[in-house]
């Protein structure tokens, strides 16, 4: 990974690293140094000391059960969001994949929704399904569903999630679709030839060659559904009614920021950063993989 | 395709459509919500059909918002994301060609200095990071909006696997002659890398332009506000009506410059997102 010819030169090298080092150290090891710090203090009840309190914080979150509740949250949050954009956007790329006529259509009406913040996706969807005034709303009504997201839980469980996979569709057809290109056409007219129907080729054929797509989406997914979303949790429901859509994001927010809970947002900060370098990692070797293969 | 004809194809086509306009209709919603008047939005159900209300509607959302004018928030957006991605950029490219390109001491320190930021997104540490931001003063100002937003990654580990594909007797040949490091850079490298470059300008465009935790918590004066964290205080809250064919409008203001990067650079856009994600 070394270029064999490389300048001979005292100072410059410093001087072109100067700017990334400084932002680096300054927006990134200094917070994240006082996250780690902070994390294993607790502010006397004035705020004018710190006592060292180990890892007490720690303790404390995690046999809160708010906090477990939204470690539970997340998990159904992340797998649901996952799973709906990752299937539809399979379904359409499948589908995509397939017409001649029309394609290059289908593919920018399919992913000119990337280009929506997931902040206003949350406000789109609000204004569809607000039992006020959204039409959505109005139509379930009629159908005789009693919609209450801003009451009930579940709904508004099922409000973001639905806000935050339909953002990401987008994002997954593109790959999914261009894992699809990159399948050899000889493999499906052989399985053709051989009598296989559409049904028997995708299972057998094209969804095993489309694994490390899924895989890697599968990673992305996640990653979105942990991070990403904020922004439609906090305009949809923020994290309501009664902590039915607290993901970790969002309580380590609402602890920091409406709680000033520092200790404790601290700590939480460093169980996500424990996680987000598990998933770094599964992503990494995922990829040294398939470089080698 | 092996089949080519019969009822398999009207199938695909038919649930082609089906998902275009699911995936289409709460952009399209919204587009009517911003030509309707406040009480044809009111109605029950409201009309599926565009109003006239359009050019009412959007000048006052442009001139006049709600407290802010929209067209303040879009300029604060633009600044943000042109920031945003010209700073990542520039900072990204020179410090690949260090890396890549130069033997010096502590240069693998340097490396991992900077490739640890690929593991954590802001999110993660961002109530310090919005602490080293209030110390330094950069609070409601546009460095406190950008700056700490570049501190990542990607860019450098992009520009670094492409400088790592560039020929050896490009570097050779130019030493050769006599050009010094900033002369190659300049005159040989850069001109190399601009499809990367463009396509990546692209992506982080998109990116600084729907940012929403960091400048939610940076921005406390309304003035300072980007339009996606403007659109969340216009929002009517459940139980008031407020002014939704307004707040529409901005929602579609809102979209419409990171959507027109989309459909019109597409090919960018494309090899983009994907270069960047490898």
């Amino acid at each position: 990974m070394e270029k064999r010819v490389s300048f001979n030169h005292r100072l410059l090298p410093y001087l072109l690293l100067l700017p990334q080092l400084a932002v680096t150290a300054v927006f990134f090891f200094w917070p994240a140094a006082q996250a780690l710090y902070q994390s294993v203090l607790q502010p006397d009840p004035f705020g004018f000391d710190n006592r060292f309190v180990g890892l007490s914080n720690f303790q404390y979150i995690l046999s809160d059960r708010y906090y477990l509740e939204a470690f539970g949250t997340t998990a159904i949050f992340s797998s649901l969001v996952t799973f709906i954009s990752m299937a539809t956007a399979l379904f359409l790329a499948v589908a995509a994949d397939q017409v001649i006529r029309g394609a290059n259509a289908y593919k920018t009406l399919i992913i000119w929704p990337y280009a929506v913040a997931p902040a206003v996706a949350g406000v789109m969807w609000i204004f569809m399904m607000q039992p006020s005034i959204g039409v959505i709303a109005y139509y379930m009504k009629v159908a005789g569903f009693r919609w209450n997201p801003t009451l009930d839980g579940t709904h508004a469980m099922a409000l973001v999630v639905l806000a935050s996979a339909w953002k990401q569709i987008s994002y997954n057809f593109l790959f999914f679709l261009a894992g699809l290109q990159a399948i050899p056409r000889s493999l499906i007219e052989a399985a053709a030839i051989d009598g296989a129907g559409r049904w028997l080729r995708f299972r057998t054929i094209i969804f095993p060659l489309l694994s490390p797509t899924t895989f890697f989406l599968l990673v992305v997914n996640i990653a979105y559904a942990f991070f990403e979303t904020f922004g439609v949790i906090h305009t949809m429901t923020s994290g309501g009614p009664g902590r039915s859509t607290t993901t970790l994001v969002y309580k380590v927010y609402a602890d920091g920021f409406v709680g000033q809970d520092l200790g404790s947002s601290a700590a939480q900060s460093v169980i996500l950063m424990a996680v987000v370098s598990l998933l770094t990692i599964v992503q990494f070797r995922y990829i040294e993989r398939r470089v080698h293969y | 395709m092996v089949e080519r004809r019969g009822i398999g194809t009207i199938l695909t086509h038919l649930a082609l459509i089906l998902g275009v306009a699911v995936l289409c209709f709460p952009i399209y919603l919204a587009f009517v919500g911003s030509t309707l008047s406040h009480d044809e939005i009111l109605s029950v159900p409201m009309p599926l059909w565009p109003g006239g209300q359009m050019v009412e509607n959007y000048s006052q959302a442009l001139a006049a918002g709600t407290q802010v004018p929209v067209a303040r928030m879009l300029f604060n957006s633009m600044v943000m994301a042109i920031g945003i991605a010209a700073g990542k950029i520039i900072i990204s490219i020179l410090s690949a060609y260090a890396i890549v390109y130069f033997r010096f001491p502590f240069r693998m320190l340097a490396f991992w200095a900077i490739f640890m930021t690929l593991m954590l997104p802001v999110e993660v540490r961002i109530v310090p990071t919005y602490e080293v931001a209030a110390s330094l003063g950069m609070l409601n100002s546009y460095s406190g909006l950008i700056l700490p937003l570049i501190a990542s990654a990607t860019a450098t580990f992009l520009y670094r696997q492409f400088f790592l594909t560039v020929p050896e007797e490009l570097a050779e040949a130019a030493r050769v002659d006599g050009a010094g490091p900033v002369r190659f850079f300049k005159d040989i490298l850069l001109p190399l890398s601009r499809t990367n470059t463009a396509a990546l300008f692209v992506i982080l465009f998109i990116y600084g332009w729907n940012q929403y935790l960091w400048p939610l918590l940076v921005t406390t004066r309304p003035e300072m506000n980007t339009v996606v964290i403007g659109l969340q205080q216009m929002m009517p809250s459940a139980d008031d009506y407020g002014n939704w064919p307004v707040t529409m409008a901005a929602a579609i203001l809102a979209i419409l410059p990171p959507v027109a990067v989309v459909v019109f650079m597409q090919r960018l856009f494309i090899k983009g997102l994907i270069e960047s994600e490898k």
